[in-house]
């Protein structure tokens, strides 16, 4: 029995050789989202600044939610400046930036806040029920919330200010709710 | 006129290496030394070729040939003279080039050195050794052909990537690729014990200076890339968990490993299936790295380019592991061990600990690295996996790591006696709890800290009791201070070259802790003449100056830097601005120090020039990593002399 097990040691690469294969089928940076056109679930977090956030509060207006953390470089600090730009630019037409912090130390998240000056509210998400709850593969990803609190679009990686616009003025366009 | 002779060159020599590697092969199974010769001829032409082709493909750089597509997209009329030679290997084409040159040289050193004496193992090991060159020759002739026809011919080049306009880019490429071709040599002697059912010391004892010498590369390329991405890249950090940078990583695990167990095999006789499948390990993992970086597959910072070479790579891989795995379980029953392990506490165990631990790191820098592929496979979902799993993972494992460093060269072989371990460990212990109670004392608060430091005593003061002990036994023996000092380290460089290697890691050790535990910064957007501060730095912005060069224009800010115990300076950071990039690159300037390192980067600015965003940092003990590196060196140096023993 010994003598055949032996041939278990060349056979046991077989799967990592096709793991590796399969590879070639993906685009690593292409990442599907089931939620899309899903309402978007609901959450009421602390913030860095005071109040709590909810999102049931917001309902009516675009909620551009960003997941972030002060180790996840560089895409995290390329957006920073993006999503403050964002946030002040239409903020007046009822758009909302919200940033939630994950897998992050509180003082390191305070540091990152700080350091890019950034004035959207920043909500913390420690147990990661938040990041769970929105299917959350990596940081950075930042889901855009139509006014009705459905899931309109997400987007993986850096945000730039083409995506953050594009995707907002589509959200905006669509008639208001009731 | 280039494209095409350079094209023919490497067809030729695709042609010789696969004409070798059959009739070495043939040659070693038949005992055929006419056979033998043959091939040996064909490794010494390939060679040649590779080296006109690699000066050919120099020259079309040197004068702007963009008839040469390669050359037209790394490289465009103001690159400058310097960076155009290393601009040959700045991309896939030219990197396998350059690769394929340095096993060329391998090879040549192998049938020089080696011809005369393993008449057994050399045919063999020269057979792969070819294989492996018709591969990479053949990724050349088909899958990515350095020397591809541009036309029509552009008047002028797209240009290097402005990353890699950088000193570290001649180094660490070319370190990197002989630690991983390096390691080809080992894995081809390996196969030759297979394949002769010599499994024995035989092979080992032909390789080790190899493992050594590709080991010693391997780390001096991770270190220069650590080197490369803290003063290019701008963020202050040195080491990112990156796919890429795993996998260099790995084959150094290894590596290690393997550099470790080949001691038990020599002394007790054991782990001989362990060494074979090490070197099987590390050799793949060295493919796997190039796979990786040159398909496309996992997202990475690094990441050359996809295509037909991913295929081709696989394809190798998947070759490499199944006949060098087969062969291995072919032989299983010459690869039974000899020794027993006797006692849990002894060197032999120590070994043991220190090769699991090791093979541990590796496999999960592995998992983590393609885990991706796996949660995509198995769920459909994509995951990236970031520092924290890394760390998380891996700290513990390399402190216990150190702690082996300090016991694994000192314990007793088969059983340690309590009067050994007394005798050996009990200064080194209270030395290393003194350290770490003083550092508590003076305020080092981070318990990680602390632990690394307690450690790094440790092993240090082993290293030191030994150290002093030797030289105690020649002092009795008669001998002169020095001479007596000069003569253990010259009769016994294995040992004590060992010991110099695991000084430069504690350095090395300390600067990561250091940096990780100590290091701040900070980030404000400044008006001409505001000031900000960190870490008892006073920076003042003065203004903004550019000017156009070569092939970029360059903007950059002047500071006027006060505080931190010395005299006041003028950094300048800067951001280059390259018309073929879509965004600037950053010109980091940075003070190092033995303490602590002052490192600025150019944020945003106004275009009037009179605002701009700058990134403080104070990142501190970086400095001696590099130092540990140069530690390091000197300890390989030292392995590798020739040994030499005293006249009787």
């Amino acid at each position: 029995v010994r003598r055949r097990l032996r041939w278990l040691i060349p056979i046991s690469a077989v799967p990592v050789l096709g793991l590796l294969a399969y590879g070639f089928r993906t685009d690593p940076r292409s990442i599907p989202s089931p939620l899309v056109g899903q309402p978007a679930p609901g959450f009421s977090l602390p913030t860095f600044t005071g109040p709590p956030i909810a999102l049931e509060a917001l309902r009516g207006k675009v909620v551009v939610l960003n997941f972030w953390a002060s180790w996840c470089h560089p895409a995290c600090y390329e957006e920073a400046p993006v999503l403050e730009q964002g946030w002040r630019a239409w903020r007046e037409r009822d758009v909302v930036v919200i940033g939630v912090n994950i897998q992050d130390t509180e003082d390191k998240a305070r540091a990152f806040i700080a350091d890019f000056q950034l004035t959207f509210p920043n909500a913390s998400d420690a147990s990661g029920k938040v990041a769970i709850d929105y299917g959350l593969y990596g940081v950075p990803e930042t889901f855009f919330i139509d006014r009705r609190g459905r899931i309109g679009a997400k987007h993986v990686g850096a945000v730039t200010a083409e995506v953050f616009s594009t995707q907002v003025e589509r959200l905006l366009a669509e008639p208001p709710p009731g | 006129m280039i494209p095409e002779l350079g094209q023919g060159m490497l067809l030729v020599a695709l042609g010789l290496a696969l004409w070798g590697a059959g009739t070495a092969a043939a040659g070693a199974a038949t005992r055929r030394p006419a056979l033998v010769a043959s091939a040996q001829h064909a490794a010494l032409s390939v060679f040649a070729l590779l080296t006109l082709a690699f000066a050919l493909l120099t020259y079309a750089f040197l004068a702007f040939d963009f008839s040469v597509r390669y050359v037209a997209t790394n490289t465009n009329l103001g690159t400058p003279f310097y960076y155009r030679i290393t601009g040959v290997w700045g991309a896939l084409e030219g990197s396998i080039i350059l690769w394929s040159w340095m096993l060329g040289l391998y090879t040549v050193i192998l049938l020089v050195r080696q011809r005369e004496r393993a008449r057994e193992l050399y045919p063999w090991a020269l057979a792969v050794m070819l294989a492996v060159l018709a591969f990479f020759l053949s990724v050349m002739t088909i899958a990515a052909p350095p020397f591809a026809r541009l036309s029509p011919v552009p008047v002028n080049g797209r240009g290097l990537n402005p990353l890699l306009e950088d000193t570290g880019m001649i180094t660490h490429p070319i370190a990197l690729y002989l630690g991983f071709t390096g390691f080809t040599v080992p894995f081809a002697f390996a196969v030759a014990a297979l394949a002769t059912g010599r499994v024995g010391d035989a092979w080992l004892g032909l390789t080790r200076r190899w493992s050594i010498t590709a080991w010693y590369f391997l780390s001096l390329g991770l270190l220069i890339g650590g080197w490369w991405s803290y003063h290019v890249l701008g963020w202050g950090g040195y080491w990112a968990w990156d796919p890429v940078e795993n996998a260099a990583f790995m084959p150094w695990l290894t590596g290690t490993a393997f550099l470790h167990s080949v001691m038990i095999q020599e002394r007790r006789r054991m782990l001989k299936l362990w060494n074979v499948a090490l070197v099987i390990l590390t050799f793949s993992l060295t493919l796997f790295g190039t796979f990786l970086t040159r398909s496309g597959i996992i997202a990475s910072v690094h990441a050359f380019t996809q295509g037909a070479v991913g295929v081709f790579f696989l394809t190798f891989l998947a070759l490499v592991v199944l006949v060098s795995l087969g062969l291995l379980a072919w032989r299983w029953d010459a690869l039974g061990a000899q020794g027993e392990l006797d006692s849990v506490v002894s060197r032999e165990s120590a070994f043991l600990l220190n090769n699991v631990f090791l093979v541990a790191a590796a496999f999960t820098v592995f998992f983590g690295t393609v885990f991706p592929l796996v949660s995509e496979a198995a769920r459909g979902v994509k995951v990236s996996v970031g520092a924290p799993f890394f760390n998380q993972v891996n700290v513990p494992l390399f402190l216990a790591l150190v702690f082996l460093m300090g016991v694994g060269p000192l314990i007793a072989w088969r059983r340690a006696s309590r009067e050994n371990l007394r005798r050996n460990f009990l200064w080194p212990v209270t030395v290393g709890t003194v350290a770490a109670a003083a550092g508590w004392a003076l305020g080092i608060r981070s318990a990680l800290a602390a632990l690394a430091l307690a450690l790094t005593t440790f092993v240090a003061a082993t290293i030191a009791l030994d150290f002093t002990r030797a030289t105690r036994a020649r002092l009795r023996a008669g001998e002169r201070l020095l001479p007596a000092m000069g003569g253990l380290l010259r009769f016994h460089n294995r040992r004590y070259g060992g010991f110099v290697v695991h000084l430069g890691i504690l350095v090395i050790v300390a600067g990561v802790t250091g940096s990780q535990a100590w290091s701040v910064q900070t980030e404000a957007t400044l008006q001409v003449g505001e000031t900000t501060g960190l870490g008892g730095y006073r920076i003042r912005f003065d203004g903004l100056d550019s000017r156009e060069e070569s092939n970029h224009v360059r903007v950059w800010g002047t500071f006027t830097v006060t505080g931190g115990g010395s005299r006041p300076t003028v950094m300048q950071p800067s951001k280059k601005f390259y018309p073929q990039e879509t965004s600037p690159i950053a010109g980091v300037d940075y003070r190092v120090g033995l303490v602590e390192d002052l490192y600025l980067v150019l944020g945003d600015f106004t275009r009037d020039g009179r605002q701009a965003t700058v990134k403080v940092q104070v990142n501190r003990l970086v400095t001696w990593i590099w130092i540990g590196g140069a530690v390091l060196t000197l300890g390989a140096a030292l392995a590798l002399l020739p040994e030499r023993r005293r006249m009787a």
